[in-house]
């Protein structure tokens, strides 16, 4: 049936970003995994740091780790056995018959070609499972790596946060150096119970010639809390994202954090759907943007409010730094049936404010780091409340392209 | 002459020689041959009626503005009317604007931070506390900060920067009495005569109420009229004078002007 579904929709292109053939292949994976995450090959390590996944997994409460086809590790660390499970899709759905109803139950199979293929040529994936009530302080980080230039990877993950619980995800899409082209196609299915409260923030690593195509869907139950992060710094041919969270329960919250630099010719889209559809649901959604060189950045944004109590808030600003990239944002307010709702948006694209430089410059510092420290804590305002093992990490990504914007 | 060599190797004795100096900004003169000197250890209040070029004056030290400049600005014997804003804040050069622009990508604390080596330390700490700035440190600079906010800030930074020459834009406007007093101090500070005379510092106060006054040891006034200083002299009977005429009594008034003198 789903199968079915898929193949009709094989040709179905995307509503939004530039179309893509992509080979139904079969997928071919290897079948071997790796006992320590310290066995793993120097320049795997080097490329899973890059996107916040530590090899060796200090402060982190478990592991997930996928190369082109392969599921290489998954493991939860002793403290949190009971509160967590990681496993691959395939084993999971072995393992839970009740899987099935959270399986292409948030992201349609047939929503495009892509979701299509990731069903009928996927390899791989991982569901992660936290459990009811379990308090995780320490991050769960996953890494999905592609090695194989010109491959792959067309993975599927759910993500299950039962009642009551408390975890963050670090989950990072990356190539090792060599890779020059290839694409991704990752379906994210998020299922947020009643109280729970997950923060997922996503780094992307890419190439010049890579293409992504990730499709995300969740649902937020009542009481629950979704935080998404998404920080995108390399280049990437291109890019096109349209996650949607569904506040199904009454005072479920979700915000939407993105940063994104756009360079060279990277042709980038990205949006961010909240639907508010319970009582006193909140929706907040704040995205940063750089465009250089001939990079091309859409940053789009939707709101749909469907309570009379719903509020939410839209936040798009973008800077360009060469003649010859484009920024658009594209701010959607939409309220059906609910004249009490109250949405607001703020869209802005313009330059490094000269008064401002100025004014620095008067305190001693150079135009240059006046410049940068203005870049920099644009970007970061628009990751407030980052998992704090990934601020330094990244306070330090950015201050180096904050230097190398402008 | 005697004297003049043992300034030598202190430094000038004038701090602040302006001569000639002339701003204009898309054609249109906004000062006009403005000459000036401030000596070590002095500080002069700049008084004038709204547009009469004060702010530009102190812009125009500072190398602010997208202004079009001729003439020549010295501090302490070294001509920096060619140099950029940071290398003149980097010799000695500090400027409190009147309105300063809001920067929500930069925390008071993070510019404290980047502009300070002792970030962190005691001194820092009584520096933010005597201008009592401490819950201001995660906001961004100037974002929302009422006008006696405003101000202490920009008195912290110029605590933190210990510029040689302090330019001040109306640092009472808009402020309760009780941040003038805080306000007050810290230019006190700012301005403190020291025995040390290479330590000595200068200072260009714009005022329109004379209220700083109370914290200053204003040594000489300058009144500044359609882009020209008109005349100079004593502060207090400058503005007892201003007070009675106006500015443009003052500007025809031959007596004060021979009591001033045209040292500038």
């Amino acid at each position: 049936m789903l199968a079915e579904k898929a193949r009709r929709a094989l040709e179905k292109k995307a509503a939004y970003g530039p179309d893509l053939q992509i080979p139904l292949v079969e997928p071919h994976g290897e079948d071997f995994a790796v006992e320590s995450l310290d066995n793993l090959d120097k320049r795997l390590k080097e490329a899973s740091l890059l996107s916040g996944f530590k090899t060796d997994e200090s402060d982190r409460s478990g592991s997930f780790f996928q190369k082109d086809d392969t599921v290489l590790y998954q493991k939860v660390q002793e403290a949190y056995r009971g509160q967590v499970e990681i496993m691959s899709i395939e084993a999971a759905l072995a393992q839970y018959p009740w899987l099935k109803e959270y399986y292409w139950r948030n992201v349609p199979v047939d929503m495009d070609k892509y979701t299509a293929l990731v069903e009928l040529s996927g390899n791989g994936g991982y569901f992660i499972r936290i459990l009811p009530g379990a308090r995780v302080e320490q991050p769960i980080q996953s890494c999905l790596l592609l090695d194989e230039s010109g491959g792959s990877q067309r993975v599927h993950n759910i993500i299950v946060a039962e009642e009551g619980s408390h975890a963050q995800i670090i989950t990072g899409c990356t190539i090792t150096p060599e890779v020059k082209e290839g694409y991704h196609l990752g379906v994210s299915e998020f299922y947020v119970k009643k109280g729970a409260h997950l923060t997922f923030t996503m780094i992307h690593n890419w190439a010049e010639n890579f293409h992504v195509r990730p499709r995300t869907g969740i649902v937020v139950e009542e009481d629950g809390t979704f935080i998404n992060n998404y920080i995108l710094l390399k280049p990437v041919r291109s890019i096109q994202s349209y996650p949607r969270a569904e506040l199904r329960g009454d005072r479920a919250r979700a915000r939407f954090n993105t940063i994104v630099y756009g360079q060279r010719d990277s042709e980038i889209d990205l949006g961010s759907w909240i639907e508010l559809n319970g009582r006193e649901t909140r929706g907040e959604s704040l995205s940063r943007a750089l465009g250089t060189d001939r990079a091309r950045v859409m940053m789009r944004g939707r709101l749909t409010a469907r309570s009379n109590d719903a509020r939410g808030h839209l936040e798009c600003r973008g800077m360009l730094f060469s003649r010859e990239s484009q920024m658009n944002a594209v701010p959607e307010l939409w309220v059906d049936g609910a004249p009490q709702a109250d949405l607001t948006h703020e869209a802005a694209v313009g330059p490094v404010s000269e008064e401002a430089v100025e004014y620095l410059m008067s305190r001693g510092l150079s135009r240059d780091d006046a410049v940068s420290a203005i870049i920099q804590g644009f970007l970061q305002t628009g990751i407030q409340g980052l998992p704090e093992v990934l601020e330094n990490m990244l306070t330090g990504a950015l201050a180096a392209m904050s230097r190398e914007a402008h | 002459m005697i004297c003049r060599d043992a300034n030598l190797l202190i430094g000038d004795v004038v701090m602040l020689k302006i001569h000639n100096l002339t701003v204009s900004t898309g054609g249109k003169e906004i000062l006009k041959d403005i000459s000036l000197e401030i000596p070590r250890g002095e500080t002069h209040i700049l008084l004038g009626p709204n547009g009469s070029g004060k702010t530009t004056l102190l812009k125009a030290i500072m190398g602010m503005g997208s202004f079009q400049t001729s003439g020549s600005i010295m501090l302490d014997g070294e001509e920096i009317s060619g140099l950029g804003i940071d290398e003149r804040a980097r010799r000695g050069v500090g400027l409190a604007l009147q309105r300063s622009p809001a920067i929500p990508e930069l925390t008071l604390g993070g510019l404290l931070k980047i502009m300070g080596q002792e970030y962190g330390s005691g001194a820092m700490a009584e520096k933010i506390d005597s201008l009592n700035c401490r819950y201001l440190l995660n906001r961004g600079v100037n974002v929302n900060f009422s006008g006696g906010e405003m101000k202490r800030s920009e008195m912290l930074q110029l605590l933190v920067q210990e510029p040689k020459l302090v330019l001040v834009d109306e640092p009472e406007s808009g402020v309760d009495l009780e941040n003038i007093v805080v306000i007050g101090e810290a230019l006190r500070r700012l301005l403190k005569p020291s025995r040390e005379k290479e330590k000595e510092r200068a200072g260009l106060v714009i005022t329109h109420t004379g209220h700083i006054l109370d914290y200053l040891n204003a040594d000489k006034g300058h009144v500044l009229l359609h882009g020209k200083i008109v005349c100079s002299g004593n502060p207090r009977d400058l503005f007892e004078e201003i007070g009675r005429h106006g500015f443009e009594g003052c500007a025809n008034c031959p007596e004060l002007q021979l009591k001033g003198g045209q040292s500038c």
